[in-house]
Order: C-alpha cells, then sequence, then structure tokens
C-alpha cells in the first residue's frame, strides 16, 4: 500500500471532502470494551425517523386513509410492504433487514418512546441519550452509567467517529476513532506531545486513547481500503465504516460497545412512499446494518444492534407530503442473539380518538424498557444497578425474553 | 482584578476574535476592550471578499430550474430507457452548477476570517449564522446556505435583533430549508379549490408544515423552555402560510424566482392566538407582527444572553452574565451592539485562563492568522474544514453546532488535530519562527513549558506543529 505523502494530504482531503459534500453527514461511532458479554451496538438515527412508513401497520384500518400519497401499500400489492406479521410490514427499500426478520434475527418493536413528551428534536436526543426524564440536568449517558456499574470496571471506551455523542459521555473513559484522510503523526511528535498534556488532564487522556485505537484499527482493518479515507460518498462511505466497525468488534481485545449516528431523518416535505427521500435513506440502513454484520464475521452470531430515534412523526400526512414531529416511534433489536422473528407491539390504533394529543402515535412501550431488558440479559447488568443506569424509570421495567439465553 | 495589558490584548484577539495575525497584540494593547468593539462602531461594508458573488435569489432559482429538468428527465427516461444512457445523470447538473458556487462562498468566508483585521465582528457573523442555522446536506440549501449568512446575517448584526429576525425569516433559504414554501392554512384560497375538486388527489398536499415555526420559537426565538405550547406552534404555523418563494412548479411558478414572495392564496385568513396574544388577520403583517412580539420578549432575551455568554465566556455561562446580558437586550429593545457592549465589559470575560475549548474552524482561523499564511486554493483550503469535522454551513440540523467542550475534544477529533497540524507545518518548513509565532499570537498567553517545548523541537517544522497543538493554542 502506498502511503499518502505529506503534500499529497490537502488534495486528497478535497476529494473526500467535496466528494460527498451532498451527502449525509457522517455517522460517528462509539465503542466501549467488556470482556465476556456480546457486543452492543447502538445505532441513533436523528432527526425523528416516520415509523408509520418504516413499519406500516398496513392492517390498521384506518392507516391508508390517514397517510394518503405517502402510505405504503400492503404486501403483494405493487411496491407494497414486505410482510411481518400479517399486520405490520417492512419498508419495500429495506430487503436485508427482512431477509434477518425471517432468520428470526430481528425484533420489531412499535408504539415506543423515551420518557420524552414534547417535540424538540434535540432535547428528545438528550432524553433519549442521557436516559433520564428530563432533558437537562444529568451530563453522562446511560451507555457511560452502564459501562460504570457493570462488573470488571477498568473497561476501555473508543468512538469510530471523531467526537463522542452524549449516550457514551461521562465518567468512564471512553475514546473515539474514525478513518483519516491524513497520514499518520510520527512517534517522536506524539512523545513531545505527551509531555506538552503532563499538565492537561483532558487532552493528555485523549491522546492517550486515541493513539491506542490508532494501534487498534491498524491491527483490525478488513484491508481493502478500509484504512485511510474510504473511497466514494454517501453509502459506500457509510458501509466502509460500518464494516471496518464490526472488524474491530470482532477482535479478540476489540470494544464490545458501539453507538452508531445517523442522521438525516426529519422529513417535513416530500416524504416519498416506497420509493423517494425516506425510502432512499432506508435503503442505506439497510446496507449499512449489513455491512456492520459482515464486519463481525462469526461475532455476529453473539451480537445485539438496538436501532432508535428521538421520537416518532404525526400519523396524519402534513400539507407539504411529509410529516411532522410525534410521538411513538419504531424502534429494532438486531443480532445473532436476539430473539427475532416477531413484532413487539401493543397498537394503540391510529384513529383520531386513540391517537396522543389527536395527533401522534401514540406511546404503549417505554424505550427504557428495552434498554434495560438488553443492559440485564445480555450484557449482564446486575438488576440492581439499573435504576441508577435509568433514573425515575421505575415504571419502566426491564423488558423479558428480548434474547436468547 | 484585571490582568496586565499585554494579557488583555491576547484575550482581545483570541477570544473575541479569531487569534492575534502578526502586530494585533501590540494593536490591542492600548485599548483592548475598545478593539473589540471598535469594528461595530464603523456602518457595515460588505467585504470585498464577497464580490462577484451570485445572490441567494439566483442561485436559488438554479436549483429550481435544474430539479425541473431532473423532473422531465425522468419522465423522458421513463418513456424511453435508451434515454437513461444518452442524458446526464440529473443529480450531476444539480452538483455540477451549484457545487462550484458553494465552493466559492465557503473560500470566501475563509478568506475573510483568516484575513480580517475586524474578527470580532467575522467571529458574529458565524455565531449569528450558526444561530439561524441552514445546513447544506439539505441540496435544495448548497448555494444558499452561504447567501444567507452574506445577505440576512452580515449586514443585521449591529442592528436590533427584531430586523436580524426578519432578514432571516424571509430569506429564501430559511423558508426552503424549513420547508414553509408550500405550507398551507386549511381555509386558504387554495385549500377550498383544492376541496371542491377531487379530495384523495390533494390529500399531502394542501395544509399546515409547521416546521419554521416550531424552530423559529425553540431555537430562534422563545427558546426550548420559553414557554410556548403545541398550540402556539400551530398557531404561528398558520399565520405564515404564504411565506414562499417565486418560481416554484405549476401555481407556484408567479414571484421572482428563487426570491421571497407573500402567497395570498396560501394565506390562512383570519385572526388566531400565539402565546395568549391575539393577532387581528393582515396578511403578511400578522407574521411581523408576531415576529416583532416574539424579538420583544423576555425568554428571548434569555435565551440569546445565554448562548452569546456560552460561547464568549463558558460552556455553562456563569448566571450574573446571562442576567447582565438579558437586562441589556430589555432595556435598549434588543439592541444587539448594546449587547456586545455590557459582555465585553464584564470584567469575568477577561481572565486569563482560558475559558473555551476552540472549535475546528476557529482552529484552523486561528492557526493560518498567527502563521500569517495566505489561504491555500480553494478546494484543498476547504479540505481541512471536512478532515476537522466542521464543514462550512454544514450542522446537520437546524440546532446549529454545538458550543461545549465535550462536543468537540474526541480522542479522534485531537489526533485530526495533530496530523493536519503536522501537514501545515511542513508546508511552512522553517519559514516560520515557531517562538516568534507563539510571541505574536499568544504573548503572554503561552506558557513557560510550551516554550521550552518550542525551543527544544528536533525542526522548526515539528516547533509549529508543537504550538499549535499546544493545551493554549487549543483554547481561547
Amino acid at each position: 500500500m502506498n502511503m499518502p505523502t505529506r503534500r499529497d494530504f490537502l488534495a486528497a482531503g478535497a476529494q473526500v471532502g467535496l466528494g460527498v459534500v451532498l451527502a449525509q453527514a457522517l455517522p460517528g461511532i462509539s465503542f466501549a470494551a467488556l470482556p465476556g458479554a456480546g457486543p452492543l451496538v447502538v445505532v441513533i438515527l436523528r432527526g425523528a425517523l416516520d415509523g408509520l412508513s418504516a413499519v406500516p401497520p398496513y392492517g390498521d384500518p384506518d392507516y391508508h386513509n390517514a397517510r394518503g400519497p405517502i402510505a405504503i401499500a400492503g404486501p403483494g400489492e405493487s411496491k407494497g410492504a414486505l410482510d411481518l406479521d400479517g399486520f405490520f410490514g417492512l419498508h419495500p427499500a429495506m430487503p436485508l433487514l427482512h431477509e434477518r426478520y425471517r432468520a428470526g434475527e430481528l425484533l420489531v418493536v412499535h408504539a415506543a418512546a423515551s420518557a420524552y413528551r414534547e417535540r424538540s428534536h434535540f432535547d428528545g436526543q438528550n432524553v433519549l441519550e442521557n436516559g433520564g426524564e428530563r432533558p437537562s440536568g444529568t451530563a453522562s449517558g446511560w451507555l457511560n452509567r452502564a459501562l460504570g456499574a457493570l462488573p470488571g470496571r477498568g473497561v476501555e471506551g473508543l468512538a469510530l467517529g471523531q467526537n463522542v455523542p452524549l449516550i457514551l459521555r461521562g465518567p468512564v473513559p471512553v475514546g473515539s476513532w474514525a478513518p483519516s484522510a491524513l497520514p499518520e503523526a510520527e512517534p517522536d511528535l506524539l512523545t513531545r506531545l505527551r509531555d506538552l498534556y503532563s499538565d492537561d488532564a483532558t487532552l493528555g487522556a485523549r491522546l492517550e486513547e486515541a493513539t491506542r485505537m490508532d494501534a487498534l484499527a491498524s491491527d483490525e482493518g478488513s484491508g481493502g481500503g478500509a484504512m485511510g479515507a474510504p473511497k466514494g460518498g454517501g453509502i459506500g462511505r457509510l458501509k466502509t465504516i460500518a464494516e471496518t466497525a464490526g472488524h474491530m468488534i470482532a477482535a479478540p481485545d476489540g470494544p464490545r460497545i458501539a453507538v452508531l449516528d445517523a442522521q438525516g431523518w426529519d422529513t417535513h416535505a416530500g416524504e416519498g412512499a416506497a420509493e423517494g427521500q425516506l425510502a432512499g435513506r432506508l435503503g442505506g440502513l439497510d446496507q449499512v446494518l449489513d455491512a456492520l454484520r459482515t464486519g463481525l464475521d462469526t461475532e455476529w452470531s453473539r451480537t445485539a444492534v438496538l436501532i432508535c430515534t428521538e421520537f416518532g412523526r404525526t400519523v396524519q400526512v402534513n400539507g407539504t407530503g411529509g410529516t411532522d414531529h410525534g410521538t411513538g416511534a419504531a424502534a429494532f433489536l438486531l443480532g445473532g442473539a436476539v430473539r427475532g422473528g416477531r413484532v413487539l407491539a401493543d397498537w394503540p390504533g391510529l384513529a383520531a380518538r386513540h391517537r396522543y394529543e389527536g395527533r401522534d402515535l401514540k406511546p404503549t412501550t417505554d424505550l427504557r424498557s428495552l434498554a434495560k431488558g438488553i443492559l440485564r440479559d445480555h450484557l449482564g447488568l446486575p438488576e440492581t444497578k439499573l435504576a441508577e443506569v435509568f433514573p425515575g424509570s421505575e415504571q419502566a421495567s426491564a423488558a423479558r425474553d428480548l434474547l436468547h439465553s | 482584578m484585571l490582568a496586565d495589558r499585554a494579557t488583555l490584548a491576547a484575550i482581545a484577539t483570541n477570544r473575541f476574535g479569531f487569534g492575534a495575525r502578526p502586530g494585533e497584540l501590540d494593536a490591542a494593547r492600548a485599548d483592548p476592550q475598545g478593539w473589540v468593539l471598535e469594528t461595530l462602531r464603523r456602518p457595515y461594508q460588505p467585504p470585498a471578499e464577497l464580490t462577484g458573488l451570485a445572490p441567494g435569489a439566483e442561485l436559488l432559482a438554479s436549483f429550481l430550474a435544474l430539479r425541473a429538468d431532473r423532473a422531465a428527465q425522468r419522465k423522458a427516461i421513463a418513456r424511453d430507457a435508451a434515454a437513461n444512457n444518452a442524458a446526464k445523470r440529473p443529480g450531476d447538473a444539480v452538483r455540477e452548477r451549484l457545487l462550484p458556487q458553494y465552493v466559492a462562498q465557503a473560500a470566501a468566508r475563509t478568506r475573510i476570517a483568516i484575513g480580517s483585521e475586524h474578527s470580532f465582528r467575522e467571529r458574529l457573523v458565524h455565531f449569528w449564522s450558526n444561530h439561524f442555522a441552514v445546513s447544506i446536506d439539505k441540496p435544495i440549501c448548497l448555494a444558499t446556505a452561504g447567501a444567507l449568512e452574506n445577505e440576512a446575517v452580515r449586514p443585521h448584526l449591529d442592528g436590533r435583533f427584531e430586523q436580524l429576525l426578519v432578514a432571516v425569516e424571509t430569506h429564501p433559504a430559511m423558508i426552503t430549508y424549513l420547508d414553509n414554501q408550500r405550507s398551507m392554512g386549511p381555509n386558504s384560497q387554495f385549500s377550498l379549490r383544492a376541496a371542491r375538486r377531487a379530495e384523495r388527489a390533494t390529500q399531502g398536499r394542501t395544509g399546515l408544515n409547521e416546521n419554521l415555526a416550531r424552530e423559529i420559537l425553540e431555537l430562534h426565538t422563545l427558546g426550548v423552555d420559553g414557554g410556548y405550547t403545541q398550540a402556539d406552534v400551530t398557531g404561528f404555523a398558520a399565520v405564515i402560510t404564504g411565506w414562499s418563494i417565486g418560481g416554484g412548479e405549476g401555481r407556484f411558478g408567479s414571484g421572482e424566482p428563487g426570491g421571497f414572495v407573500f402567497r395570498e392564496a396560501l394565506h390562512e385568513p383570519g385572526a388566531r392566538t400565539v402565546l395568549g396574544r391575539r393577532y387581528a388577520e393582515g396578511d403578511m403583517a400578522q407574521g411581523l407582527t408576531v415576529l416583532r412580539d416574539l424579538a420583544a420578549h423576555p425568554a428571548t432575551a434569555r435565551h440569546l444572553a445565554t448562548k452569546l455568554a456560552r460561547h464568549f465566556v463558558a460552556d455553562e455561562p456563569p448566571p450574573g452574565l446571562v442576567d447582565r446580558l438579558t437586562r441589556a437586550y430589555l432595556a435598549h429593545d434588543g439592541h444587539l451592539p448594546s449587547v456586545y457592549a455590557a459582555l465585553v465589559s464584564w470584567d469575568g470575560a477577561w481572565q486569563s485562563a482560558p475559558l473555551k475549548f476552540k472549535q475546528p474552524c476557529e482552529f484552523i482561523y486561528s492557526a493560518l492568522r498567527a502563521l500569517d499564511l495566505a489561504p491555500p486554493e480553494p478546494k484543498p483550503l476547504l479540505a481541512s474544514f471536512e478532515v476537522l469535522g466542521q464543514r462550512h454551513w454544514s450542522p446537520g440540523s437546524p440546532a446549529g453546532w454545538p458550543d461545549r467542550q465535550a462536543d468537540w475534544d474526541g480522542a479522534d477529533a485531537l489526533m485530526q488535530r495533530i496530523e493536519w497540524s503536522v501537514a501545515l507545518a511542513d508546508r511552512v518548513g522553517e519559514a516560520r519562527s515557531a517562538p516568534e509565532a507563539a510571541d505574536a499570537a499568544l504573548g503572554p498567553l503561552a506558557s513557560s513549558r510550551t516554550r521550552a517545548a518550542l525551543a527544544s523541537a528536533a525542526s522548526g517544522s515539528q516547533a509549529v506543529a508543537l504550538l499549535l497543538m499546544s493545551p493554549e493554542f487549543q483554547r481561547r
């Protein structure tokens, strides 16, 4: 492999950067190492995924009327949903995920929500990530608190992505890693910087974390262009990053907890139905999740992936062929460790009288129940610690039987 | 107790500006506070770097025309599969035409930030542009995000907030970013006409879109805890139905293509209530009156005060400073220079210990300023922002870029800065003396540990990288 010279970097960066200028923002994937338990990946879909299109309840008598031009047709119809259980379907842009469902590896959850009941993306994401009941006042994320509560502390964290999202921030050290378009710095400079940072706790710790994770990534890279800057824009780039993340997790000393960020789900206008804006994003997500599975290889059989969003969208299509901020949403639990092939939903119905505040899908499942079930049954977090990770969640008891025992 | 004047000059240029250029510490030394505020006393002149950039309306009109072409081509392709090979892919045409416009705007913005002698003003441009963020990952904004900053933000950051607010919310970039152009009242002329025809065919094409109304309340004015309800969002959305753009498809074709248009036919007639106040029907004036009241609202004053204090002084701003700025805002009817003056004259803003971790763009600007480097060609210049994680005008959401250290200080982000600094230092070679650059950029803020590291570096180039990555250069 030819290492780029330093003079090349700006030009190379220009190709990478401007090549993806029209594409989505990069995801960040954040990791934390955890011996023993199977890997956990949390995928946050920022912007509020429309669960009524991703997982259309085609069997609900009010679905097609409420959704009009953006309704997904039922299974068997032209461009229809991929059937799940005779009532719910999966958006036709996600055939790979549907294969996982049929393989018993995908659990679909519907009408789910965090503790948040307003309609701000940013507060909604804060609640989803801080695990509390309110958007502010909790500076750490629930995954970081979970790491702190697990037996055998001293666990290290890492982010694939330049910075660490709130869900993984907190007292337990968590690093970050992303593919770089730039040549590596020489060891002599890093030694001098270590000295320069000896009085600076933050920068000193960050430098140590970054150095270790660079080493891990170099050992576990998939080879074919995954190291350095992935080529191509948009989905191709995301797939490369997800696959590399899978390799890193699968390494014997690799991290065991990852967080993947994906933006761009805020479909206020021109959302589309079986084809169009949202379909394009869902198709990309379908491929990115499959790339993660490929990267994990045999480790996939022990993996759980939680895919969630800050809230849902309005039941009724709005005036611009899209949907506004809502409440109840869809979520997914995916992976070889998951007892899948089923839909978990206490379906409230879509008729106006069944909606939350007359406009949104009423939430009937608490996302914290899912998360607590995963932490307890997948990562082995003691029951007594769950309340520390999710303060104020007494009403949301840990869900059972999400995973193979 | 205030530090000595050399230290205050370094704070003025680094904390309030984009970092000292050579000679700037001397210029600021006589009156550091005055240095900060002086540039706002002059009437606004567009920087020369903006000359020749196309107006936002023209760029949006190009986008609309290209999108219409694309739709027509898709129809043609559907008719004739062979056309698929002959025709250029329509998405490419948008990129080819509009990406160079984006590059030109971003390069101009960067050149201004690096060369400006009025970098407090430039920092305010970035601050307000981010407060009213639009993001280029929505294709319609690729070429208009920069235009919003240049046309609505730059001329209005030294007036009253209401003027800035109105300029932004009626700019075609904001209208289209937050999807208001086709939002229509259920009882508007257009909706009633549509209802008389086939109902099913127009479902999803008539009705409100509440995106712009919600973000004005949540992000631009009151703040998320500012006391509004869902009913206020819906009511306000009805008020601003008709705030649209010219040159759209079909019935939306009238008006200057790409420019702001008030479309009477989409507007929901009648009085509305927002935040407990009743607004009589008045076409576009109804919405302007709501904006005026929002700008004067105490929650807006506190929201803006908090953001300014966070940007300049601390991730968790001192309540005393927030109160002070809130009072200044309310006492002066939202006159922004009065708020800036209240900030700059607050002693706590002049502590010599660094208060903020630099965001990537601040780091890049300050590095090129400290080294007195001419910006490279636009594409490699902009690649720097890409690799450090802060591409111009692409925060990905209307909330804008976050403004706390925890959002920017990831381990990998630090390593990217190191690698970038090495690459820049290699380009500089021995042409710059790092100790001299430390004197000129940081003055007394450069620590003895950093000075020792520069003195003992293996090469002049390595010393430059060490300076840029020193703890005091990473902060302000």
